[in-house]
């Protein structure tokens, strides 16, 4: 398969996602940490998160966006995530029961509130982010190598 | 009013998804109807869901044109018309009497029986320490049924990666 030389979209694309890329995930983040504070949380946030991957795969083709998070980073951050929403699960049996709420409560509206929930958000958005993106990667490898045969 | 409207052009944008001959065209509706159903989310003044369905229809937007627009099939629909008419409409009659019945015992569109709710709405935020209360019931009363929800997600990450990955594509060869 002839290569081209210059992977992705045009260069105002490209400008544009430069600016805009950091943004994005800055805003993601920004959702997962506030999921007790405002609506959205770790779902919402993971998507965004992954779309701000996505985005930049787009813009400026997969190897760019692979040299940023691989398939075996993914994989792992996706194990990470899930076993980290379990060991704020079975962190409830210190206190009795699972899924208990042992830390302290905070006082409301603060961002250091609401004991395990904010930890929760956080493992589940790293788990949908990653999870979303390993997904697109996969059929993105999948259309090139239909392409090559 | 403005939800009657909404649901009208869901409907509309769903009928013209399936009977469209493009599948470019076809994505394209699904989408408009995914973006009708965020708006529908924020009148009923849910904005979770409002949000979690733009980002989660955008993906799947751009999956689904990186994935149509490169094998553009037409669709073909031959023969025994009557009958695959006569069996839908038969089976919509089905399905409305069935919903009929259903919706005569619900209550009331916004008059929700708030027999488990009204415990939540009281105590959730001295309870749990969060403001949201959609985070404080998925993520600490419920928290149970988000595990569920993420262990599928995660079994479906690994079906995808299974299935897909190169050393087993190779292998068929």
């Amino acid at each position: 398969m002839a290569k081209p030389k210059t992977t992705g979209m045009t260069l105002i694309v490209k400008t544009v996602t430069r600016l805009t890329v950091g943004l994005i995930l800055l805003f993601g983040i920004y959702i997962i940490l506030h999921g007790h504070l405002s609506p959205g949380g770790g779902f919402a946030g993971g998507v965004i998160v992954a779309l701000s991957f996505v985005h930049l795969m787009l813009a400026f083709g997969k190897d760019v966006a692979v040299t940023k998070v691989s398939k075996n980073i993914a994989s792992n951050l996706e194990s990470i995530g899930a076993l980290m929403f379990l060991f704020v699960a079975l962190l409830g049996f210190l206190g009795g029961s699972f899924f208990l709420n042992i830390l302290s409560k905070g006082t409301p509206f603060k961002l250091f509130s609401s004991g395990t929930i904010i930890f929760s958000n956080i493992s589940i958005g790293i788990k949908v982010g990653v999870g979303l993106f390993a997904i697109f990667l996969a059929l993105v490898i999948l259309e090139r190598a239909e392409k090559e045969e | 009013m403005e939800l009657h409207i909404l649901l009208l052009f869901m409907i509309l944008g769903a009928v013209v998804a399936v009977e469209v001959k493009d599948l470019l065209s076809s994505v394209i509706a699904v989408g408009a109807v995914g973006f009708a159903l965020c708006l529908a989310f924020l009148i009923l003044k849910a904005p979770d869901l409002a949000i979690t369905q733009l980002v989660v229809e955008i993906l799947c937007l751009i999956i689904l044109i990186r994935a149509t627009i490169k094998r553009d099939l037409p669709l073909t629909i031959e023969g025994r018309w009557i009958f695959n008419t006569i069996s839908t409409v038969v089976f919509i009659c089905v399905f409305l009497f069935f919903a009929w019945l259903a919706l005569k015992e619900l209550p009331s569109f916004g008059n929700p029986i708030m027999a488990v709710v009204k415990k939540y709405l009281e105590e959730g935020t001295t309870r749990t320490g969060a403001v949201n209360l959609v985070a404080a019931v998925i993520l600490d009363f419920r928290a149970y049924d988000t595990l569920g929800e993420a262990t599928v997600l995660f079994t479906s990450v690994i079906g995808i990666m299974a299935i897909l990955r190169r050393p087993g594509r190779k292998k068929v060869k």
